[in-house]
């Protein structure tokens, strides 16, 4: 008895080691996730940080397996799912883990519910799926009412239709949706940047509770700064598919050490407690994932390029689990 | 919902004088009269003068369609101008042969149509859905005319399995079924598979999915009620097209239906019976289209908020 | 005066970035167009056909193809001389079939084109413009498709006369509220776009945005509902013939080689089977066409 806690505390909810995933397009391959590890304990938050087309969603879709069946592909990797390999397991079992064990909030709340089911009804199909101890109807509706209410809405509009309710509502039974089988690990894919701002801190604020009250690990996967600032115990920075920096928040909001890209998100933020004259925006865009530069993927649009960044994998730097994919750190370390 | 339907109903008429309006209209520039039909070539020009006179058919074109039209809102379509038999009763006697036809055709191409449609969208690129689809655009290339030809010749006339002709059972009805299902479960086929394709790809599905929902329900429960709405376009509009527009398909298989009655009348203008039938298999139409609108706001709780706001 | 000349070699430079776009654009939908296997078949047959329509005269004589000759009855296909066989007047089915492809062809394509045209206009003014033009156009229209096709043409045709040109009238009267249909839901799927918005703030007369952006932009779904549609008229056309009353004997039209052949079907069933065969070719060949014409124009339905 006293061993399973034990073991329980110390396998970590997720462990993805060198995660790689691919889409096979008619153009060719499309090098969507390379080479990506992170681990996530239990209750912990980690935040997925990156521009459009970083990877994040597609990292977030291997986790569940929901890549698209025709295109999408993992060649490579491992994720364990407190200890057990998720890419090992029969459809049918993944099933049975997507929704219960893990579940997933969606970016766009306003095309992520069915038009034609009543929200009641979306949110009792979780319950149904799941309903592994066979509760009766009754009781699954009792436990719809009570999601509701958790979310904040009156479960007198459970009858109602999605286009019954705003963008900010919508959301929140998007989450109920996602909370309804009290999932060890929810993955939430950039959930509040369809919102109005005002919405937004509201959702926010709403999710930190409801991880607190139910103890979940998280997956927060934005490309807004403030919001992992005030959400996540660890972070990873994502860029064209791999993980170039990753640490706990401390590690990125107030350590010494940065990847080159991380310096030059922080720079495209406006800060009030400094003088800025002007924003410094990142030059040039990101790498086209289908054909990816040789060496550091970052090397073209990075200030401090070096010739050895151009042609081989960069050398890892890693200070107590802050790890940083940059040649620059590892010089200073070697000099 | 039941004001709609009201008001609905309620545009029939209006819709129902322009039908009557062009049928007659263009029936009107075909070189005939009521008095040498009945009386025939050889009757003196008095005679089939007087007759007309009798008939008001002398009457301005304008005239004769009020006349028309306010004897039709009392239920008389007239009278057939070559035996004088009410236009009503020439309906009525030829409506079963068409609707047996119509209702066999739209279940046999419903079934076969919708579930390859379904499959094709779900193993889309399969060999299955390249072979469906393939056969689907064949059989809709064809005149259905010539498919029921080439069944006759197979199964009546080499193999003897089935009647070439005619309408004693509803044993003759199974090539004619099969022949009217072709180009209508085809472009079912075609239809719910681009609908099933669409509403594959919208985001809930992926809720659904990630819900751990299986996938069959995935497709049955969430796709397929999605994809429904225009599945049920087609068909409302395939059925009422189907009363009128089998013409050739009856006269291959000489099934004495609505369609196969206007032509005859048409050939030997017959004024009275065209305009009557065309009319009733308008109204026909519009009544089906009006039970799909119906229908769509069963399928979307959007439309049926809309209907009941009007 | 100043500002004018300045305005107008903004519009100069735009129309000449939008053209080097467009063409790219074109170029892109071929090349996908040819990737696409089963089109690229349907097109090669449907040139096959306009190239046996255009060389009937040299490929055999008109008169082959009406002569009768009763001691050639019924010489089945394979024949010296005689690929398809000869049908009941001891005419050449083959030859009929080459010079029939004229009117058949000419019947579909022809109420397409001149259906479009009307269909077009109408359609595009009433998606364009909306409000109480559209819904009478659109009430008008709705009216006219609830009477069945086939009887309206029919009766169209026997109010003017059954001949080929009177079939295409008929045929493109009664087909023009489907265009409008076409037309104007095509034209409103663009109307509501934000660079239409953008062309009215600027100033852009109706007419120059009708023409410049609203046709450009919504040409490509036309095309593929035309495409298909010569098919769909061919095989009305075939219909009316085959009721008799459609293309009078002794002309060859496809439709009409079935009519006459339908009562010797027992005996000769190749009489039916290669006029009937030739109908569904064609069709068959502007579907592939139309069908690999809208993968080309909308790829995201592909994946």
């Amino acid at each position: 008895m006293l061993k399973k806690t034990l073991d329980k505390n110390t396998v970590p909810v997720l462990d993805v080691r060198n995660l790689e995933a691919v889409y096979q397009m008619d153009e060719g391959v499309v090098r969507a996730v390379n080479d990506v590890s992170f681990t996530i304990a239990e209750g912990e938050t980690m935040g997925l940080v990156g521009e459009t087309g970083a990877g994040k969603t597609t990292t977030a879709f291997s986790i569940l397996r929901l890549l698209p069946e025709r295109t999408g592909r993992i060649p490579r990797g491992e994720i364990f799912y407190k200890g057990e390999n998720l890419l090992k397991k029969t459809p049918d079992e993944m099933r049975i883990i997507r929704g219960s064990c893990i579940s997933m909030i969606f970016q766009d709340p306003m095309t992520a519910l069915n038009p034609i089911l009543t929200v009641g009804d979306q949110i009792l199909e979780s319950l149904e799926i799941h309903n592994i101890e066979n509760k009766t109807k009754k009781e699954l509706e009792s436990r719809v009412d009570e999601l509701m209410t958790l979310v904040g809405i009156s479960p007198a509009r459970k009858n109602e239709y999605p286009h019954q309710f705003s963008g900010g509502m919508k959301q929140r039974i998007v989450i109920a949706i996602a909370l309804a089988c009290e999932p060890l690990l929810l993955i939430a894919d950039e959930p509040t940047t369809a919102l109005d701002v005002t919405i937004q801190a509201q959702v926010l604020v709403l999710m930190e509770e409801l991880k607190g009250r139910l103890g979940t690990s998280m997956i927060m996967i934005s490309h807004d700064l403030g919001v992992v600032a005030k959400t996540c115990d660890s972070v990873a920075i994502m860029y064209a598919g791999e993980i170039v920096e990753y640490g706990t928040a401390k590690d990125i909001f107030e350590g010494k050490v940065h990847h080159p890209y991380t310096l030059g998100l922080f720079q495209a933020i406006p800060r009030l407690d400094e003088d800025t004259l002007r924003l410094r925006p990142i030059n040039g865009l990101m790498p086209d994932p289908s054909d990816l530069p040789s060496g550091c993927k970052f090397h073209p649009r990075c200030v401090d390029c070096m010739d050895e960044c151009r042609d081989g994998k960069p050398y890892p730097y890693n200070q107590n689990g802050h790890r940083i994919l940059c040649n620059l750190l590892q010089r200073e370390k070697r000099v | 919902m039941a004001r709609y339907v009201f008001k609905r109903v309620l545009m029939l008429v209006p819709m129902l004088l322009i039908v009557i309006f062009i049928v007659s209209f263009i029936m009107n520039l075909t070189p005939s009269d009521p008095g040498t039909l009945i009386l025939g070539e050889r009757a003196t020009k008095d005679a089939i003068q007087e007759l007309n006179d009798r008939l008001g058919y002398n009457d301005p074109f304008f005239i004769r369609y009020v006349r028309y039209v306010s004897r039709a809102l009392r239920g008389d379509l007239g009278n057939s101008w070559k035996n004088g038999a009410p236009v009503i009763q020439e309906i009525v006697r030829r409506f079963p042969a068409t609707l047996t036809l119509a209702v066999g055709a739209i279940v046999i191409g419903l079934t076969i149509g919708m579930t390859l449609g379904i499959l094709s969208a779900v193993k889309q690129y399969s060999a299955l859905d390249v072979a469906g689809t393939a056969f689907a655009m064949a059989l809709a290339s064809f005149p259905g005319f010539w498919i029921g030809m080439m069944l006759i010749i197979l199964f009546a006339l080499k193999l003897r399995w089935l009647p070439s002709f005619g309408v004693g059972s509803m044993k003759h009805y199974i090539l004619p079924w099969f022949t009217t299902s072709c180009s209508f479960g085809a472009s079912m086929l075609r239809m719910t598979r681009t609908s099933m394709l669409e509403s594959i790809r919208m985001d809930y599905i992926r809720t659904a999915r990630a819900k751990g929902q299986t996938e069959k329900l995935v497709i049955l429960r969430h796709a397929l009620r999605n994809a429904l709405l225009p599945v049920v376009t087609i068909l409302g509009m395939s059925f009422g097209g189907l009363l009128g527009g089998t013409v050739t398909i009856e006269t291959v298989f000489s099934i004495p239906g609505v369609g196969s009655l206007v032509i005859e009348a048409i050939r030997m203008k017959d004024v009275p019976v065209v305009v009557g039938a065309t009319v009733t298999l308008a109204t026909c139409f519009t009544l089906l289209m009006l039970v799909v609108d119906i229908l769509y706001a069963f399928i979307d709780p959007r439309i049926r908020a809309r209907y009941i706001r009007h | 005066m100043g500002t004018a000349t300045m305005a107008d070699i903004d519009l100069k430079k735009i129309d000449l970035k939008k053209k080097l776009k467009k063409k790219g654009h074109s170029q892109e939908i071929w090349r996908r167009f040819k990737k696409n296997r089963t089109a690229m078949v349907g097109m090669f047959i449907f040139v096959f056909i306009l190239l046996v329509m255009i060389f009937a005269d040299a490929i055999v004589s008109y008169d082959t193809a009406v002569t009768q000759k009763i001691s050639n009855r019924f010489i089945p296909p394979g024949s010296a001389g005689h690929l398809f066989g000869t049908d009941n007047f001891g005419r050449d089915i083959l030859a009929r079939i080459v010079h029939g492809s004229r009117n058949s062809l000419l019947m579909g394509i022809g109420a397409v084109v001149i259906g479009i045209v009307i269909g077009g206009l109408l359609g595009s003014i009433a998606g364009f413009y909306g409000g109480g033009i559209d819904s009478f156009i659109v009430r008008t229209m709705d009216t006219v498709m609830c009477i069945p096709l086939m009887l309206l043409v029919l009766s169209i045709v026997a109010a003017l006369g059954a001949s080929l040109v009177n079939v295409l009238i008929a045929m493109m009267i009664a087909n023009v509220p489907h265009y409008i249909r076409i037309v104007r839901a095509a034209v409103l799927s663009v109307a509501g776009q934000d660079y239409i918005e953008a062309a009215r703030a600027c100033g852009t007369p109706n007419f120059l945005i009708i023409l410049k952006h609203v046709i450009p932009n919504a040409i490509g779904p036309i095309i593929v509902q035309a495409t298909m549609a010569v098919g769909t008229m061919i095989i009305h056309a075939a219909g009316i013939s085959f009721l008799g009353m459609g293309i009078q004997p002794p002309t060859p039209e496809w439709g009409a080689m079935l009519n006459e052949a339908k009562n010797y079907m027992v005996d000769y069933p190749y009489t039916v089977i290669f006029p009937g065969l030739s109908i569904g070719l064609t069709a068959l060949s502007l579907n592939l066409m139309g069908d690999g014409l809208r993968d080309a124009l909308d790829p995201k339905l592909r994946d």
